[in-house]
């Protein structure tokens, strides 16, 4: 049988890759809300392995909540980066220094 | 190696090495597409824990919808590609050996020494008619039913701002405004005009005049 070890290392690989996708990706903001993505599924991962090898439904509630907030922030951040293209053409990181102190 | 073995080796290879292919690949187009075999792979996984209910709100709710949003968003801008790239080549090592040291690291924490089948056994399968939405539904309606509604609050949170933000006045085009309409009062549309109601006899210039200001009105 696969033992709860796998399942982690399996978020665990999934969660690194995301993070390796933000620092390669570091001026494409569109690339970087997937990868956020990616490290949100890679967590929810976790929890629905606990959750089954604990014998625990709370875990896969937690998991319910966070893919609701997931999807608010995908929404949220869609609308915010369409709002940016439409101002300055550019959805480079690099030419988004208007906040900068 | 059993068949359920073989399941999960097949979907978490394929979840892993598209998960690679979203980061690397060069176009954001297929970066999404790649997302989206992702997390139905992923989901795939979920389902093999018996989490049936998530693993078909992921692939309906995220590859349907969010995913789905994600390639119009990616389809509606017109970028630019190349100075996107920039840097890609030189944040490779840094990338790959933070990732690699993460994997490491939490191998480590997380191994077979620490969560293996003798810690943690594998729970024996859920009998037949099991309902997993039911036993999800029996505690997200009771237990967290108000984090449940914080959640309806925050995805219409969501709404609105999105609504708002990308929403765009056009200049020059006519709008019917219905507020104005709705508190409109009936003295800014109508005007009295004191006249008396006959005239015997009118010369030619008078009669011109009355016609031209278009409010007779009788009382």
């Amino acid at each position: 049988m696969i033992s709860l070890s796998q399942f982690l290392v399996f978020g665990a690989i999934l969660f690194s890759i995301s993070v390796a996708g933000i620092f390669l990706n570091r001026k494409n903001v569109l690339v970087l809300l997937m990868a956020i993505e990616l490290m949100l599924l890679a967590v929810n991962v976790n929890f629905i392995a606990f959750s089954h090898f604990l014998g625990n439904i709370n875990g896969q509630v937690f998991v319910f909540f966070v893919l609701t907030v997931a999807a608010a922030e995908a929404a949220i951040g869609l609308a915010i980066l369409v709002t940016l293209f439409r101002n300055r053409r550019t959805i480079n990181v690099e030419d988004l220094t208007a906040m900068k102190g | 190696m059993t068949l359920y073995q073989f399941l999960f080796y097949v979907f978490a290879s394929s979840a892993v090495i598209s998960a690679i292919r979203v980061v690397t690949v060069k176009n954001p187009v297929h970066a999404a597409l790649f997302l989206v075999l992702t997390f139905f792979t992923t989901s795939l996984t979920w389902i093999l824990m018996e989490a049936e209910f998530l693993g078909i709100v992921l692939l309906l709710v995220y590859v349907g919808a969010v995913m789905v949003l994600f390639l119009f968003v990616v389809m509606m801008l017109d970028i630019n590609l190349a100075p996107l790239r920039e840097g890609f080549v030189r944040n490779l090592p840094v990338g790959v050996f933070v990732a690699l040291v993460m994997v490491i690291e939490l191998g480590l924490i997380v191994g077979s020494h620490a969560f293996g089948l003798a810690n943690y056994p594998a729970p024996t399968a859920a009998a037949a008619g099991t309902s997993n939405t039911l036993a999800l539904g029996s505690v997200l309606y009771t237990e967290y039913v108000y984090p449940f509604e914080i959640a309806a609050f925050i995805l219409l949170v969501a709404i609105v701002a999105a609504i708002s933000l990308a929403h765009r006045k056009r200049e020059g085009v006519l709008y019917q405004n219905i507020d104005q309409q709705v508190r409109v009062n009936r003295d800014d549309r109508i005007r009295m005009v004191k006249m008396v109601s006959s005239t015997p006899v009118v010369s030619e210039a008078d009669d011109g005049k009355s016609n031209s200001s278009g409010e007779k009105r009788r009382d």
